[in-house]
This record gives C-alpha cells, structure tokens and sequence, in this order.
C-alpha cells in the first residue's frame, strides 16, 4: 500500500491532484448563527495583539484567540445536538480519525439558491444527482454547493424580521441521505448544516436532528465548493481535539483530481 | 442644511493645547463638583452662614474653618469691567481680549468674573459656576434675563457645543441613539458618525437614521480590537465629540443559566470597549483639544452612557452592573488622560431606559430621547456629572444619604 501514497505524492507534485482550500479565513466580522436573545449566544471570533515586534514583545508577534466552537468555518459533532448525546464517541476529542479524511460528492444547488433563498434540496433532486453522477457512496461526505460563500456580511446572514433565509435540505432529503446511504456527514455553505428557516421544519433543524443523532457530522460556511466534481474529490475535516468539545473552527481541504485524471 | 464645515489647512501647526491655571486648594474642589453637576453653590460657613469667594481655608467673617459649599442665589450686579488685552498667562494671552468684570454677589462676597460680551456696569447678572478647561470651577457672568449664551466665545471654551463638530455616536442599536442624532443635527453638529455594530445584523430604523442630515454608518464593535482600531485609524482625527452609547443589558442574576456568557459579553462591551476605545481616540482627541478655531473647532468632549447601576448593584443584572462598574472606573482613568488636552468627559448615569431589555424595571423609565435631551444640554452647559431620569437621581441621593439602605433595597428588588 506504500505505492499509493508514493503515488499520492506523486500526483501532488506533478499537479495531477490539486489541494483545494475550502475553508473561510477565520475574522472577526463573520457572521455568526444567530439565536433569540433569551438563549446564550456564541461568542464571536476575536484576534487581540499580545505583541507585534513592540515594547510589549520586541522580537516576536502573537495574538489571543477566542471563539465559540461554532464560529467561522466550523465542524459539527453530534454531541451538538440533544439527538447525538448518546453516541459514543460524539465529541471532537474522540472522533475516529479515520472519518477525518473521507470520499466527497458535491450536489450543485447554485443556480436554484439564487433564484430562491428559501431553496431547499428535495430527495427528487438526490435522486436526479445519482442518475446522473451514480450512487451516493456509504461513508462520504455530501457538500450541498448553492455559492452563498461567494455573499459577505449582511447578504450572507440574510437575517429578516422572521428570521434567516438561506438553503438548506428539506427533512426527507436529509433522513434518507443518512438512513439509506450511509453518508458520514452533511456540508453547506450557509451558517447552518440545515436551511434558515428550519425551526419551522418537522422535526426542527432536521440536518442536525437525523445527522448527529445517528452520529453523523456537519460541516458548514465551506467555500470553494465550485473548484469540486460532482465525485471523485477527498475531502480531510479534522477538527481541533477540544475537551468534550461539540465542534470546531478547522481548515477543511479537498484533494482533487485534475480533469482528465482518474479519480 | 448645516453648512460644510471649513477645511483644515494641512500646512499649518496644529495649535497645542494650553490650560488655564490650575492650581487650587483640596476644599476648593467643593466647587468643581457642583460645577461638574451643574449647580450654583458658593462657600458657605457653617458657624455663622456668611458666603466667601474664593473658597477660604477659614471664614472672613469668624474664623471657622466649618465651610462648605452650598446651594446660593445665583443674582449680581456688575461693578466695574475691562478687557484683558495681553494677558501675562499663556492660555489667556492666547485667546485676548478676555472681557472680566468685578461683581457684587446678591450672596454678599464681591468676586472677580468671566463677563459675558452685552451687560455694562450696574446691570443685574446672573452667576454660573463653570468648569474651565483646566477643570475647576470658576464664575461666568451673563445677563440676567439669559441672553445667548453661546454667542461668547469665553462661555464656548468652558462648554462643548456641537456646533460645527463631527460627532461620533458609537452604538445604533442604543434606544437613545437616533434621537441623539436628531438633537445633534438640531444643535449644528456639522457630521454625525454612526457606529453599527454587526453590521451584517439589520437595524429596524435604519431609514430614519438615514434621513437625518450629515449622518453616515461606520462599522464599529467595541468588543473587537481590530474593528476598534481601524475606525480611529479612518476617522479617529475627525472627531470632536465622542458619545459611547455601546451597552449590553442582559437581566439575570449570579445564577441565571447564562450567567457567566452575558456577564462577559456585558464587560467586553461596556467596559473593555470603553478601554479599546479610550486607547485609540483617547490621545488624538486630546492632542486636538486647541485645533481649529471657531468655525471649525477642536475636539472638547467624551460622553460615557452609563447605567446608574454602576454605582449601587441590581443583583437581578449581576453581570450588568459589574460591567457598568468596571467601566465607571475606567472612565476616570480616561479623564486624566484627557485633561492634559482640556477635553472634558462627561458621564450620564441613567436610569433603566425605556426599551425591552429594560421591560420589567418600574416606571418611570427613561425614553431615549429624554437621554439625548440630557446629553446634549450637558453638552451645551460643560457638564461633567449628567444624571438622567428620576429614578437614578433618586437612588444617588439614597446612596448619598444611606448606603446600606440602598443596598437592602435593591437586594430585595425595590429600585
């Protein structure tokens, strides 16, 4: 099995596999989710200068970070949900890392999500991808690509009166993706693995509720979703090892074949 | 339409700022705090009830040294006036002609004054007691009827006008902050500076923030050092009043569930903001306390909104009134640093106010726009100790008069 990461190697130097970045820069004015005031929020993303070179640190520059578990481009695990409670193993600090690095298909949603900020994938629009693409794999990532990265600020937030709209999967999407293929976790753009408006769902937030309760992940605010193939891209998640942590700000990378290459 | 304010010309030095002399007596301080609050009081013995001027360290009258400064008519007739053309004192001399006049008080002492331009010998007067821009109280002299004030460019320097300066407002969100906007248009602020915090979060008036003539949004959260920073580097030279209105009231006590989150939240935003804050536009506003001249005048104000809970604790907003603490604190750190440039800082301590955070405090609650009525005429009058709405006055004077008292009370959830 040497030969393949030798060949792996190989493929990363000539450039017949591409490392994509999938990860926004973690700053300080990126929307975070946002819930009724009564409940406690998450705190924001915050960069304080410990020296740069000055009288507080001559030779060296650092900063003190702070940030709610799910702030920025963030993983989700299943603990984070009331579902996942149970699962063993359901905090970043305990996850397989084997599920760290895992088979991606990128289900493009684009065109609808900017028609309809409310768009929400269907289970008739998995199975048109599979038609198309072949069978969603056990054990793959599924990255719902809509371009809402390519929004900032308020666009993105996209908060209203009612509050948030933005797309997401409906629940029989979301169900039948863990229960009838296996997959290892759900990927969005947006702030949330599930749609804006997705307390008004039965059951509330159904990507987080049948995702993280049969121990599944999330992933979501990816970028780049559109340098991805429909299949064939591995995708490495690998949260930071917090404490009983329910997730985590991480750098979220694809490897990609080149076109023309085999996956 | 407020006329554009005249540009700077970048050639020229900017003018350093001077102070007027300030040395004083410990007890003459009686004075600077009802100067500071905005009331007329004068040295009064306490044995035998003679008023002096200045503040003696003994009565004239008996020799007592029980003198205090107390509440006094605020009548006096102009005896005599000059002009002091070359003044021997660099602030002064600066600002020559300075119009001074010899008063007799109602009171009884007679006392050297600043005159304002109209009254002529034996016209009736009517006495302030003023914070200079040294910060200590001296006596200002207008016509008894009233008159315009601001029409003296004496009284001008011992007050901060708005008139013909950039303000900046640094949190939309507070329930006092359109209506600040309004009042300070209304008063000929020549720019209103918005802060929004997250800005990616919508404001509900935003249309009506937008209407009012010369005000623009500026992206600013006192909790980020970055966003903080960066505003002072855009705009931190441009600005003559600065009014922090951030606030983060969130009810529950030491044990509400959340306790800890919003308390933290409360003191990054209260109280660590105001030190972000008072790092970057502290020293240039300072060092811009003598620029301009009185078209386009210099920096002359900060205005910290407080909660009155800063000084006597609402246990039910633990976190809260730590914060507010915390912040009151800093606040007479960022006076020091602001004195060296004759910038005043005015705190308004004010009761809860009249919004949804604030849903289950007792009536009366203080509207937004009675706190922007008090900021603006503390403004208008060089005030340094504002308090706004009954409420908070009535718990100050309790605290002043029986602090335990207080204390039971708030405890048991009477305000």
């Amino acid at each position: 099995m040497t030969d393949v990461l030798q060949m792996l190697s190989g493929a990363l130097a000539s450039g017949a596999v591409r490392v994509v970045d999938l990860t926004h820069t973690l700053t300080e004015d990126f929307p975070t989710i946002v819930v009724p005031p009564e409940f406690a929020p998450s705190a924001p993303v915050r960069i304080e200068r410990i020296s740069r070179y000055d009288a507080a640190g001559p030779a060296w520059y650092w900063n003190n970070l702070s940030f709610g578990e799910h702030t920025g481009t963030h993983f989700d695990a299943p603990a984070h949900w009331f579902t996942g409670r149970d699962q063993p193993r359901g905090t970043v600090d305990t996850l397989p890392p084997e599920h760290m690095i895992a088979p991606v298909c990128v289900i493009d949603c684009s065109a609808e999500s900017a028609r309809d900020d409310d768009f929400l994938l269907t289970r008739a629009a998995l199975d048109a991808w599979e038609n198309a693409h072949g069978r969603i794999p056990a054990g793959a990532w599924v990255l719902m690509r809509t371009d809402w990265s390519q929004r900032k600020g308020a666009a993105f937030a996209n908060l209203r009166a009612d509050g948030a709209h933005t797309p997401g999967p409906d629940a029989e999407a979301i169900h039948w993706l863990v229960h009838e293929r296996g997959i290892l976790g759900f990927g969005t753009e947006t702030i949330g693995t599930d749609a804006g408006q997705c307390d008004h769902f039965d059951p509330p937030f159904p990507a987080h509720h049948y995702l993280h309760g049969a121990g599944r992940y999330g992933l979501q605010c990816l970028t780049n979703l559109h340098l991805l193939p429909p299949k064939g891209a591995l995708v490495m998640a690998a949260p930071l090892k917090v404490h009983a942590g329910s997730g985590s700000p991480l750098r979220v990378l694809a490897l990609v074949p080149e076109q023309g290459e085999k996956p | 339409m407020t006329p554009r304010r005249p540009r700077k010309n970048p050639l020229r030095r900017t003018r350093q700022p001077l102070l007027p002399p300030a040395a004083c007596s410990r007890k003459a301080h009686l004075l600077t705090a009802a100067a500071a609050e905005g009331r007329f009081a004068l040295p009064r013995c306490g044995a035998c009830g003679a008023y002096a001027w200045p503040m003696p360290e003994a009565c004239p009258n008996c020799l007592s040294i029980d003198i205090t400064a107390a509440d006094a008519p605020s009548g006096a007739v102009l005896m005599s006036e000059t002009r002091a053309e070359v003044p021997a004192d660099p602030y002064f001399r600066e600002r020559a002609p300075w119009r001074v006049g010899l008063v007799q008080m109602d009171a009884g002492p007679m006392a050297l004054v600043h005159l304002h331009p109209a009254p002529v010998p034996r016209d009736r007067l009517r006495l302030t007691l003023m914070l200079d821009r040294a910060g200590q109280a001296v006596l200002y002299a207008g016509p008894e009827n009233g008159g315009d004030m601001t029409i003296d460019r004496q009284w001008q320097e011992m007050v901060a006008d708005p008139r013909g300066r950039r303000v900046l407002i640094t949190d939309a969100r507070h329930v006092a902050a359109l209506p600040l906007a309004h009042k300070l248009a209304a008063a000929g602020a020549a720019e209103i500076f918005m802060g929004l915090p997250e800005d990616w979060k919508p404001l509900e008036n935003r249309a009506e923030f937008a209407a009012v003539p010369g005000l623009r949004f500026v992206a600013l959260d006192l909790s980020s050092d970055r966003s903080v920073e960066d505003l002072a580097r855009a705009i931190g030279g441009k600005v003559e009043i600065l009014i922090n209105t951030a606030d983060h009231p969130r009810p529950g006590g030491l044990s509400a569930p959340a306790a800890a989150t919003h308390a933290r939240m409360a003191m990054e935003v209260v109280a660590f903001g105001l030190m972000r804050l008072a790092r970057v536009f502290g020293p240039v506003l300072a060092g811009r306390g003598a620029d301009g001249d009185e078209n386009a005048p210099g920096a002359v104000a900060w205005v910290n909104v407080l909660s009155v809970f800063a000084r006597a604790t609402a246990p039910e907003m633990a976190g809260y009134c730590a914060a507010h603490a915390a912040a009151l604190s800093v606040s007479h750190s960022l006076r020091a640093q602001l004195a060296g440039g004759g910038v005043r800082l005015m705190t308004v301590l004010t009761a809860p106010t009249e919004d949804a955070w604030f849903q289950l405090a007792p009536q009366p609650k203080v509207t937004g726009k009675a706190l922007a009525g008090a900021v603006v005429d503390g403004l208008m009058r060089g005030l340094e100790e504002v308090v706004a709405g009954d409420v908070a006055r009535d718990l100050l004077a309790r605290l002043a008069d029986n602090p335990k008292a207080v204390e039971r009370d708030l405890s048991q959830g009477k305000l």
